[in-house]
């Protein structure tokens, strides 16, 4: 009795109630994010290695980082340009496919780099559709458009991979406004545009600032977008790391670009934390339907076809261009070549199914499927789990948590290769070098989502006042019945966000992957690669219909996962 | 209650996890693990290793990391403590980091009789020749045709006018093939003359792509990507493969490859037996197995190189759309190591920027 009160007094120092909540997340960082890092650093920055920072290039350090910088500052600013008016559509308006629209935005951010490369280069490509159509309508020779290896293809592809990530954060948050503010406002005598700047802009500042930096996080260390759209002229610190790790196997001064990198995203973290470190306030949430409604008037309905159509053009058009790709046949009709051969064809697909080599390493797609749906749920119940802890513990600002919340946002920072290779050295005795089933690979992906699980968990509970729990406590229910009934109906919109980012990451990620991975468990992503990675006409088409089902098998997570009946949808 | 959702998030976990653990089948002697590691190029009939692992009551597991360097990082990582018995896939372009590192076992193979002393790089047999293939300009034979245009038969002839961006290339920092041809531009140029030789490449409108994917399906216009370049820095095989692996295969192959002297870099491919392996007897039979002539007579159409078995027959497609240039480029290994680093840099100052 003595001691569950000393741990009830524990419980009610808020410092204190943190660390409780922080435990187990942090030991899961601990041990499988720090530790193989910081194993790895020790070896490589090491007179035996070769490490002498007098004689490093330095050259091959600055320019990536100055480029690095410039790009992901640019993405960002266009990311959101294009995010905030679509968060706003999403929250604000019911218009005909609003969920259809909203499920294909979401899939560019599932999608290995290798498929977005496929996917603009079976749109914008020399022989994409739109080089095509144009070269067929004005009888051209050759392709009008250059848009391959241009920084250009960078930022675009930027946009693509990442505006989901606004649109999803922000407009879960404008949704939850009560739109009753707004109406007190507009009865006060405000403006449209003094409401906005006076009550829904700050309102919604901690979710836009929050999905701000995981764009830029994400784009700072962007990879594959980089190497395959911009070509050999950009290179950004990632792709330097993976040039000297894996290419020169220059191991000493890959650490050093990846302890700059995690610099940086500490840095990074830290100032944005500043930014955003006015108290949120607390309001009590409006019912998610009531602030939504068909556009009316002419210029307010013109506006919502036209983002809904701008958005169709950005996000979804590589998506049907390369799906519509996996259909079709494009060979040029030249004599030598036998027939002619274009035309629909199912091929590519009913050639999935074959081990036309009798391969050793063929995956049949069914089975990869299977796979990454798999790691994706063990993803999923990591990331909400110790999400959901952290989410509580951030509840309350201490120092502690001043400390422990930047140490949290690392991994999205950490170079895939670094980890990859740190895993190797660190996790390749037993008890996992006996595992069969490799159980890193989840653990992997639940680093890279579990910072995105609690920058939409955070602020959705930040936002439950704290009268309804002391409301209901004082009614008589116990702790265990107010989180039931007070937090969970009301944090079940931001747990589905979550869990879709945590699907969504796992299901595409391809870097940490390729080093965790065992034959026997190969992914949709790892199924693209080898068909990718071969020369032929078919091999290329069979890649491009493996894509078509990674992104079916994602619409169809997402779409469950939204689906999901979790309580407090229709508690209002 | 509370309970309740406990013990059923609990089960539902171990459930999980009781899906994912492997199938348990006991034989009378359960065989004997043993793991090859290698990249993901890698490839061979599952018939073939089947047949292996029946003879030896083994299992053999393959762990496929990636890359070549990616692969050979992580040997060179975890030599304290390795993860596999044998390693295959380390190229004459990174030999000499691999056996620097010592990472293998020296074993002279009865089945090294039949190899030829070429491709015999290493005389103290600490990694064995497995394959080689060489790196080659592939071009479209339709369009050369269509413009009347000849063929150039050597490196030399490419900064002509006539070819001026009809060229595609690889940045050699970031792909395998893209390496091979700027060796390949040493080895013919001399360290004094290949970067004045690239200045004038570049002059003539060269395209440089960063992998060897978008190369060949974007900018090739003899692969389906059917892109703007004619020529494209790729393997001797590829002509090979497209015929191969068509939809419905063509009588002749639509691409060639330039087989001048000194035009094509070859890449060798080795294996070697991991330092410390508790399995040395399996490792060894492994190596010698996959020297053996079924294992080489199977390499050509699962990795589409060629077999460094004398004995070892080569199939059909192989013969017809496969050219072998007589006169390779090649340097010495631990040339190649000691300044591929500057190389590749001074490429870069010279063509990127």
């Amino acid at each position: 009795m003595a001691l569950k009160s000393q741990l009830g007094s524990l419980f009610k120092n808020p410092t204190w109630r943190a660390a409780l909540f922080w435990l187990l997340p942090a030991a899961f960082l601990g041990y499988f994010f720090y530790q193989p890092l910081l194993a790895l650093f020790e070896l490589l920055i090491s007179p035996e290695w070769g490490f002498d920072l007098s004689t490093l290039n330095w050259r091959r350090v600055w320019s990536p980082l100055e480029f690095t910088i410039g790009q992901a500052s640019l993405s960002t600013l266009l990311t959101l340009i294009i995010g905030l008016p679509g968060a706003w559509l999403f929250a604000k308006f019911e218009f005909p496919g609003k969920q259809t629209l909203k499920m294909l935005t979401t899939l560019p951010f599932i999608l290995p780099t290798v498929v977005v490369a496929a996917g603009f280069n079976a749109l914008l490509g020399p022989r994409g559709w739109v080089n095509l159509g144009l070269m067929a309508l004005f009888d051209l020779n050759a392709p009008p458009i250059q848009f391959l290896n241009t920084f250009g293809a960078i930022l675009v592809a930027h946009v693509f991979y990442n505006t989901t990530i606004i649109i999803r954060v922000v407009s879960n948050a404008w949704t939850r406004q009560n739109i009753r503010l707004q109406h007190a406002a507009a009865v006060l005598g405000a403006t449209p545009w003094q409401t906005f700047k006076e009550v829904t802009f700050p309102l919604l500042r901690p979710s836009i600032l929050a999905a701000t930096l995981l764009v830029f996080l994400f784009n700072f260390t962007s990879f594959g977008v980089v190497l395959m759209l911009g070509g050999p002229q950009f290179s950004t610190l990632e792709v330097e790391i993976y040039i000297q790790a894996l290419h020169m196997l220059n191991l000493p001064l890959a650490a050093v670009l990846s302890i700059l990198q995690l610099l940086c995203t500490l840095v990074i973290t830290i100032g944005h934390n500043r930014l955003s470190g006015r108290r949120d306030r607390t309001l009590a949430p409006g019912s998610p339907e009531v602030g939504v409604r068909i556009p009316k008037r002419g210029l307010e309905r013109l506006v919502v076809i036209l983002l809904v159509v701008s958005l169709f053009a950005l996000l979804v058009s590589p998506l049907a261009a390369l799906a519509a790709r996996s259909f079709v046949k494009l060979e040029a009709d030249r004599g030598e070549r036998g027939e002619i051969q274009r035309g629909l064809t199912l091929d590519y697909y009913r050639e999935l199914g074959f081990n036309r080599r009798g391969s050793l390493f063929y995956v049949p797609p069914i089975a990869a499927a299977w796979n990454s749906l798999m790691f994706a749920g063990i993803t999923i119940l990591i990331t909400l789990f110790l999400g959901l802890l952290v989410a509580y513990g951030l509840r309350q600002r201490t120092a502690l948590n001043a400390i422990l919340d930047p140490l949290l946002m690392l991994p999205l920072g950490a170079s895939a290769i670094t980890l990859g290779l740190g895993f190797i050295i660190v996790f390749n005795r037993p008890p996992f070098s006996n595992f069969r089933f490799p159980i890193l690979l989840p653990i992997a992906h639940s680093l890279v989502a579990l910072p995105f699980v609690v920058r939409t968990l955070g602020p959705a509970l930040q936002s439950i006042p704290v009268s309804l729990r002391n409301a209901a406590r004082v009614l008589g229910a116990s702790p265990g019945r107010v989180w039931r009934e007070i937090d969970l109906p009301l944090l079940a919109p931001a747990i589905l966000v979550g869990g879709i980012f945590a699907l969504t990451i796992s299901l595409g990620e391809f870097g940490a992957t390729t080093f965790l991975t065992r034959p026997e468990y190969p992914t949709l992503p790892v199924a693209i690669f080898r068909y990718i990675s071969q020369p032929g006409a078919l091999n290329y088409g069979q890649a491009l219909a493996m894509s078509t089902i990674l992104m079916t098998v994602s619409a169809a997570g997402i779409l469950l996962i939204e689906h999901l009946h979790l309580p407090g949808k229709d508690l209002f | 209650m509370k309970r309740t959702y406990l013990l059923l998030t609990l089960t539902l976990i171990l459930g999980l996890l009781a899906a994912c653990a492997p199938q348990s089948a006991s034989p009378s002697e359960s065989p004997r693990v043993l793991t090859v590691m290698t990249h993901d190029s890698f490839a061979a009939s599952e018939g073939l290793i089947a047949q292996f692992e029946a003879e030896h009551n083994v299992t053999v597991s393959f762990i496929r990391s990636g890359d070549t360097g990616s692969a050979l990082n992580q040997a060179i990582l975890s030599r304290e403590n390795p993860l596999a018995d044998v390693f295959y896939g380390v190229d004459n372009t990174f030999l000499t980091r691999a056996l620097q590192a010592g990472i293998f076992e020296s074993y002279s193979s009865p089945l090294l009789e039949v190899i030829p002393a070429e491709f015999i790089v290493d005389p103290q047999h600490y990694a064995l020749p497995v394959d080689y293939g060489d790196v080659c300009i592939n071009y479209d034979k339709a369009y050369f045709e269509e413009h009347d245009l000849a063929v150039p038969a050597s490196l030399e002839e490419l900064t002509q006018p006539e070819y001026a961006g009809l060229l595609v290339t690889e940045n050699p920092a970031t792909s395998s093939p893209g390496l091979a041809f700027l060796l390949a531009t040493i080895a013919n140029f001399g360290e004094e003359g290949y970067l004045d030789y690239w200045r004038d490449l570049a002059d003539n409108g060269l395209v440089v792509v960063g992998d060897w994917e978008t190369a060949y399906y974007t900018n090739f216009s003899g692969s389906s990507g059917q892109g703007p370049q004619p020529m494209v820095v790729s393997y001797g095989s590829s002509p090979a493969a497209e015929v191969y692996f068509a939809e419905t295969p063509p009588d002749e192959a639509p691409t060639a490859s330039i087989i001048g002297p000194n035009t094509c870099f070859r890449q060798i491919e080795f294996v070697g037996i991991l330092n410390g392996t508790p399995n040395r007897d399996l490792a060894e039979a492994f190596v010698d197995f996959m020297l053996s002539v079924p294992f080489q007579e199977d390499i050509p159409l699962q990795m589409f190189v060629f077999p460094v078995n004398t004995e070892a027959a080569l199939p059909k497609v192989f013969i017809d759309s496969v050219q072998v240039p007589d006169q390779p480029a090649t340097l010495a290994i631990d040339v190649i190591d000691a300044s591929r680093g500057d190389w590749i840099e001074a490429w870069m100052q010279t063509v990127l920027e």
